[in-house]
């Protein structure tokens, strides 16, 4: 009983020992958060593999353009789109215009062509098009390294 | 009310701290499993300025050009030769390498030019092993010349090189890969 009397008189205090993990955890938290913008990506796209690879390293350099046929309901896939950003480029000839004005906010601009291996050249042929009406000459065929090949 | 205070006095207030660093800890690998920084990795090219309909292209040559035209069906054609995929590499490098030798192949590689040509229904995973096929053979190339320059491989002559200073090997040995026009419209 004495024991009990004991604990009675100690003061409540809010221990301090736990702050530095609550500030670790909010900054993993906003760290995961921001850096990865949502970007839900509506097209499938497998990418194709190859061996002569570069890496980008200037990634804040890079605008994506995602081609490949549509995500639908229920695992099945559609018609071959071309997504830049978030939307569905429904007008071809929209793709100029908007790379045009990214290349003036950002002049060393790569455009990153992220395309579905099944794809057809028609389309990545119509997009290049765009891209050079829009001057955006620096392009990256986004392709995996052949993994059965090491 | 005398009570009541009397009982509050007495009640634990501690939170247990001890694994507040363990779920810390968790959050964090859970957050290292799922996020997947993934390295952007691809082939580089850069397109032609778009055409200006007053101004000629410049005339190249026929034999400095390697002309490969992949068709619809997926066959690969070299020089008007049916060939395969496989074969790009090595002809690439013959091209290039030639010096002037032999008439039907370049003249010096600096004047070299290696053209790609596709039709709208041309696979485009075709496409990519064929940029990739030559690349690789150029790759080769400057390989070579840095084992002769005394790097290991051109990768280390390339982060060898001093900030702005000029890349010899791909002075000497230019990747000029076109793609070529699409035709007008069916």
């Amino acid at each position: 009983m004495g024991h009990f009397t004991k604990k009675s008189k100690a003061k409540p205090e809010i221990s301090t020992a736990s702050l530095p993990d609550i500030i670790f955890m909010l900054l993993i938290f906003f760290m995961v958060t921001t850096v990865l913008r949502e970007q839900e990506v509506q097209v499938r796209t497998i990418l194709p593999q190859a061996e002569a690879l570069t890496k980008i390293e200037q990634k804040r350099y890079v605008s994506y353009i995602w081609m490949g046929p549509e995500k639908l309901r229920g695992n099945r896939f559609g018609e071959t789109r071309v997504q830049i950003d978030d939307a569905i480029i429904e007008d071809m000839t929209n793709i100029r215009s908007i790379m045009y004005k990214k290349l003036t906010e950002e002049p060393r601009l790569i455009v990153s062509m992220r395309v579905d291996e099944e794809s057809e050249m028609g389309v990545v042929t119509d997009t290049q098009q765009e891209l050079r009406k829009g001057g955006a000459l620096r392009i990256n065929y986004s392709s995996k390294r052949d993994i059965s090949g090491l | 009310m005398g009570v009541l205070a009397k009982k509050k006095e007495r009640r634990e207030a501690e939170i247990p701290t001890s694994s507040m660093a363990d779920i810390a800890f968790l959050l964090l690998i859970f957050f290292l499993v799922t996020t997947t920084i993934d390295v952007d990795t691809g082939i580089g090219m850069t397109l032609p300025p778009e055409l200006d309909e007053n101004v000629e292209p410049p005339p190249v040559k026929e034999r400095n050009s390697l002309k490969i035209l992949i068709n619809s069906a997926g066959q690969v054609l070299l020089e008007d030769l049916p060939s395969s995929v496989t074969q790009i590499r090595g002809e690439v490098q013959t091209h290039v390498q030639n010096q002037g030798q032999d008439p039907r192949y370049s003249e010096s590689p600096t004047k070299a030019l290696v053209s790609i040509k596709t039709d709208r229904q041309t696979p485009y995973n075709l496409y990519i092993q064929t940029l990739d096929e030559v690349w690789m053979a150029y790759f080769e190339i400057w390989d070579n010349e840095a084992r002769s320059l005394g790097f290991a491989n051109y990768v280390e002559y390339r982060s060898n090189l001093e900030e702005g200073a000029e890349n010899e090997i791909r002075k000497k040995w230019p990747a000029q890969i076109s793609l070529a026009e699409p035709d007008p419209g069916e």
